[in-house]
């Protein structure tokens, strides 16, 4: 349903996409994930025809992004980075207007925007101009202008930046409704928790090309073991925790120290009875443990191992954390 | 011809959007209101006593609604840029709408602002003394004159806002070229007291045609002291004016469109 092959994209000597290949089966979602810089709105304004590739072609519900534009647009549903509703107009003028424009007639696109309103609870403020809704809401309506005309295929730019938690959740539960009803939806998010729950398929992409690909489940055991985390009581004794886990460890990994969260971790093939040296060790070392645990690799280790750390420096995915808290 | 049928009703929808912005947006008809009001106080009291009292507030008047209708380019410039900046225009780009519509309904659009600005200066021109003695025909006549000529400069406008890439540029380059433009003509003086090559300028300019073409139709003779200008475009001001203003839309219109297309591909 979308098919990205080889597809390079040039700004002056920035390589923006560097020969990037994708695709996504029908009713499927695609998560798209990379740190800022790394193509994945690029890649999306290629997908809506919005840029030329300078190689390489793409194709949406079989049609060329470069041979059938026109088809392309027919077919695909666009919800950008910044949310695309006009402030001045109200929530159903919004989507009157984006229904007139992909030629419905008056009655139709205003039977539709009704539909659309009462399935993005927006009814009690179909009558509101835009400018007054909050994030979250703005995102439903702009989200709900993206399927107006009931695409085959829906393209959402990292559909949560910028929301709070409670929009976050609300715009999850839009994006899972989509996918119920057959949309092919790809999504574009630096947010490793969002991928994971929302992404059939997960395809990491730095540089403008794909690093690694496959299901959460998979991308997850490729990075290896069951990891340890220790929290250390006192700043001062965290090398030598960093220290005490490399040498379990026996040289097969490298300790990962977060000096902010006082925290040091390291895969751990050697499962729970490393645990249990690691902890006699730190104990026979009088370091005290404020925390310790053995868990499955997340995303975040998955991404950080594959992009080098560029996202653990990169402050835009802090809100990932401050998420991992609130309920589903 | 169903690539034309979309593309006017895309480019009403874009208008009638357009409108409800410009309505519902404290002040956005401020200047177009206040602006034809101040310059015919200013240039009626101001100049007028010098240059022929009554005679030349009567005579002024078709100057201003050149002048107004020529600043009103810059409008459309301001908007469009600002447009452009909007994550409104990506999700237009994405949607299988007439590429043509987003400036189309634009430059439609600003006709109101241009009918508005009509109406407050013939109102205003009515309560500082000037007259018309024209039919209804005639009158209708001048206000299709006007129109045209209004939605002809919007397109030099439209391209000024897709070359600046930001509201600032596209505000100031939108504003620069209007002060010679609509002051070396005959909208406000005789042309016949410009020095030589101003004067064969002023002479050509688009703007002085569509004044002479206002006053001819509205019947507003110049005051007494004035020197009646010669030439072919004095002569035949009304269908001059109709020329220059399909000239503009033929460059301008295309230039427009070539980059609106230009830019989607960046």
């Amino acid at each position: 349903m979308i098919q990205v092959e080889n597809v390079r994209k040039t700004y002056g000597a920035f390589t923006a996409l560097d020969g990037l290949s994708l695709t996504a089966a029908e009713g499927t979602v695609l998560g798209l994930l990379g740190p800022n810089g790394s193509g994945k709105t690029t890649t999306v304004k290629v997908l809506t025809t919005l840029l030329a590739p300078d190689s390489g072609d793409a194709w949406v519900a079989g049609h060329s992004v470069l041979d059938n534009p026109d088809l392309v647009r027919r077919n695909l549903g666009l919800s950008g980075q910044y949310a695309a509703v006009d402030e001045k107009l109200t929530a159903f003028e919004n989507l009157h207007m984006v229904g007139r424009l992909y030629g419905m007639n008056r009655r139709t696109a205003s039977a539709r925007a009704h539909e659309l309103l009462a399935n993005f609870r927006l009814t009690d403020v179909a009558g509101k101009r835009a400018g007054t809704f909050s994030g979250g809401m703005r995102r439903r309506l702009d989200l709900a202008g993206a399927i107006v005309a009931r695409p085959k295929v829906v393209v959402l730019d990292e559909p949560t930046t910028g929301l709070d938690p409670r929009g976050r959740l609300d715009t999850w539960e839009v994006i899972s409704g989509l996918v119920s009803d057959g949309t092919t939806v790809l999504l574009t998010t630096q947010y490793l928790e969002e991928a994971d729950r929302l992404a059939d398929h997960i395809a990491v992409i730095n540089h403008g090309s794909v690093i690694a690909e496959g299901t959460a489940t998979e991308l997850k055991d490729g990075a290896g073991a069951e990891r340890i985390d220790i929290t250390v009581r006192n700043a001062v004794d965290l090398q030598a925790a960093a220290a005490v886990l490399a040498l379990a460890a026996d040289g097969l990994g490298t300790p990962e120290v977060d000096p902010a969260a006082l925290s040091v971790s390291i895969a751990a093939p050697g499962g729970h009875q490393m645990l249990v040296r690691v902890l006699a060790e730190l104990d026979a070392r009088s370091l005290p443990v404020a925390e310790a645990s053995l868990r499955r690799p997340t995303l975040d280790d998955v991404f950080l191992q594959l992009t080098g750390g560029t996202a653990k420096t990169n402050p835009q995915s802090t809100p990932d954390t401050s998420m991992e808290g609130v309920p589903a | 011809m169903s690539v034309i049928s979309a593309a006017v009703r895309d480019s009403s929808v874009i208008a009638h959007r357009n409108i409800l912005n410009v309505l519902r947006t404290p002040g956005a008809l401020v200047t177009g209101i206040v602006q034809p009001v101040m310059f015919v106080l200013l240039l009626g009291f101001v100049f007028g006593g010098s240059l022929g009292g009554d005679q030349y507030r009567s005579f002024l008047i078709g100057g201003i609604l050149a002048q107004t209708l020529t600043f009103n380019a810059s409008f459309t410039a301001v908007y469009l840029a600002k447009d452009l900046q909007l994550g409104l225009i990506d999700r237009f780009r994405s949607l299988p709408m007439s590429r043509v519509a987003v400036i189309l309904g634009r430059t439609t659009s600003d006709l109101y602002t241009s009918v508005i600005s009509i109406v407050v200066t013939l109102l205003c021109g009515l309560a500082v003394g000037w007259r018309t003695s024209a039919g209804i025909l005639e009158i209708l006549a001048a206000v299709g004159v006007l129109l045209l000529f209004a939605f002809a400069v919007s397109w030099i406008g439209a391209v000024i806002a897709l070359t600046a890439r930001s509201v600032e540029v596209a505000q100031s380059l939108g504003l620069v070229w209007l002060f010679p433009v609509t002051f070396v003509s005959g909208a406000f003086v005789s042309v016949s007291t410009l020095p030589g090559p101003l004067r064969a300028i002023a002479e050509w300019n688009p703007v002085t045609s569509v004044a002479t073409a206002a006053r001819e139709l509205f019947g507003n003779a110049a005051p007494a002291g004035f020197v009646a200008p010669g030439g072919w475009p004095a002569d035949n001001a009304v269908l001059y004016a109709l020329l220059c203003s399909i000239g503009i839309i033929v460059v301008f219109a295309p230039l427009a469109i070539a980059q609106y297309r230009r830019i989607s591909k960046r």
